[in-house]
This record gives structure tokens, sequence and C-alpha cells, in this order.
């Protein structure tokens, strides 16, 4: 494997498992915004987000039972999706159109 | 730091979108100067590692967690044209597929998150960069302290934005208050990951590294 391609399978495999394995032990608690708006009061006016009931809401994949599975294979969906979407949108990006010496 | 919908009322949260399209607009443009062939895989990768580690909320003090925004690292990595977008690419998955972060309020964390923590993220690293040494250890440095400082430059964000259109009547001050005070100390979480990050990818590929190729090419101009 030449360095550059075990560059970016390392960091691929880490992310993967850090989002499928190590993301079942992150907190629970609010986060910053969620717990200043739960200590002044603003955190009534939030509403329902609008793919409350969606198939990966809330880092969980529906119909999932078990917890760390659930997470864990969303995040696993996330860091793959992610990877598609931002891999083909930079290549995109990156593609240099009046390129002379082609 | 992601916002739900209603917080922010509509009119607000639609000039957000504005200014961010024109954020993000500006950001299309300049990351074609400073990504090539070479250094779009990693902008990728960027997205995808911060992604990821959005994902691992740390506790801070009791009751409240914090996680990464990723938008110093990204910067120092890919640039802040590329940064601001590996950071849009981030919420918009967050927001479609995951829920996270209300729909109308996209614009909103866009602004906060993709451009005010990227950029003065990146500011704040020029500036320690150019005092400390001119070494690996000094770009992992510069990028911790801002790092450190982005978070709180977000919250800022999101305050501005609360003082201009909360649908709630709260005190604007208590809010600044507590949104800086919890972020300052997210900040300390977020510049540990973003020094050890950086570290990490400049000792096994520091030539795709942005902030630190720069300096290498001053260093060139410089001896010549």
């Amino acid at each position: 494997m030449s360095k550059n391609r075990k560059f970016y399978v390392g960091g691929f495999i880490i992310s993967l498992f850090l989002a499928g394995v190590v993301s079942f032990y992150a907190s629970s608690s609010p986060d910053g915004l969620e717990k200043v708006a739960g200590d002044i009061g603003f955190i009534e006016t939030a509403k329902d987000h609008t793919y409350a009931d969606g198939a990966l809401a809330d880092y969980g994949v529906k119909g999932i039972e078990n917890e760390r599975a659930s997470v864990g294979v969303a995040g696993v969906i996330g860091v793959i999706g992610t990877a598609v979407v931002a891999g083909v949108f930079f290549k995109i990006i990156a593609r240099k159109p009046e390129k002379k010496n082609r | 730091m992601h916002i739900p919908d209603g917080f922010i009322d509509v009119p607000t949260s639609a000039a957000f979108v504005g200014l961010s399209a024109i954020g993000v607009g500006a950001a299309l443009k300049g990351a074609r100067t400073q990504l090539d062939d070479k250094t779009a895989p990693l902008a990728g990768l960027t997205a995808v590692f911060i992604f990821a580690v959005q994902m691992l909320n740390f506790p801070v003090v009791a009751g409240t967690s914090g996680h990464l925004i990723g938008a110093a690292l990204a910067a120092v990595l890919v640039g802040p044209w590329a940064a601001t977008l590996a950071l849009t690419v981030v919420l918009l998955m967050q927001a479609f597929l995951f829920a996270d972060g209300g729909l109308t309020a996209l614009g909103l964390s866009v602004f906060n998150m993709s451009i005010i923590s990227v950029w003065v993220g990146y500011a704040v690293f020029l500036l320690v960069k150019k005092i400390l040494p001119k070494n690996k250890s000094s770009v992992a440095i510069a990028a911790s302290i801002a790092a450190a400082i982005s978070v709180p430059a977000a919250a800022f964000g999101f305050w501005i934005q609360y003082v201009i259109g909360a649908t709630g009547t709260f005190s604007d001050s208590a809010v600044f208050t507590s949104m800086i005070g919890i972020h300052v100390l997210i900040g300390i979480g977020e510049a540990i990951i973003t020094g050890l990050t950086v570290t990490a990818v400049l000792a096994s590929r520091s030539d795709l590294v942005f902030g630190w190729k720069n300096n290498q090419k001053v260093l060139e101009i410089k001896n010549v």
C-alpha cells in the first residue's frame, strides 16, 4: 500500500471506529446550547425536528433495539455517507477545467 | 451548537440563510484556488473525521456535554475556504439524515460554525503562528489556541442571532454570559482534540497540511 493510500485508509478506519464504536460511550448530557436554553428557559421555544421520525434520527437506526448497535450502525452510515458526499464534492471543486498540459 | 427550529424567528433565520449562502458561495470560489488533486482527498477526510468526532460528546461540567466543532482543525488542515465547505457538508448531513440541527435553522448554524468559527479560528492560528518559532509543534500549538477561541466565537454568533431574533423573551445578557462561559470550557476539549489531530497529521503527512505548507513557502521565498 502506498504511503498516501495508507494515510487515507487509516484516517477512514479511525473515523469508522470513532463513529461506530466509541460513539456509544459519548456523554448523553445536553450540549452547551441545550443546557443554556434549559437553564434560561428558551428551550421551550424549540420545535420538533422536521425529520424527528426519520430512519436515522438522533443517531439511532429505527428498528434496531440494541442501543450499542443502533448508534454504531448510524455512525457507520454517517461516516460512509459523508465520505461519499464530501469525496465527490471536493473532487469536483478541485478540478481545474483550464489545464493546458492534458 | 446545532440550533433547533424555533429558537430564532423565521425572518432572522431567513436572513442568515442569505448571509451563509454568500459565505459558502465565496468559499466555493476560494476553495478552487486552495485545493488541488493532491489536497482534495484530505478535505474529504477532514469532513468525515469531523462528522465522526462530533458524535463524541464529552462531559464538561455537571450535566453538560460538548463536542468538537472542528472549524479550526479544518482551517489548519485544508485552508479556511475548504474548511467552510467541509463544515457545511457535515451540518447538512447531520440535519437531513440525523435530525440534528433544525432545517430552518441551517443558515444560523452554518453561519456560526462554518463561517465565524472557521475564520476566527484561522485568524487566531495565523497570529499565534507568527509569534512562535517556525516548526511543527508551533503549528499544533497555534491550532490548539485557535480551536479554543473558535468555540466561544461560534457561541457569540448564536448570541447575536438571539439578540436579533429570539422567539423567547429572556434576558440577552444572561444568554451571553451562559453561552460564552460554557463554550470557553468546551473550547478546552476542542483545543486538545485539535492539537492531537494536527500533530498526528503533521507526523504522517505534513506535505498535505495547509497551515504548514504555507509556512514552508514563506521560508523558501526568504531563502532565495
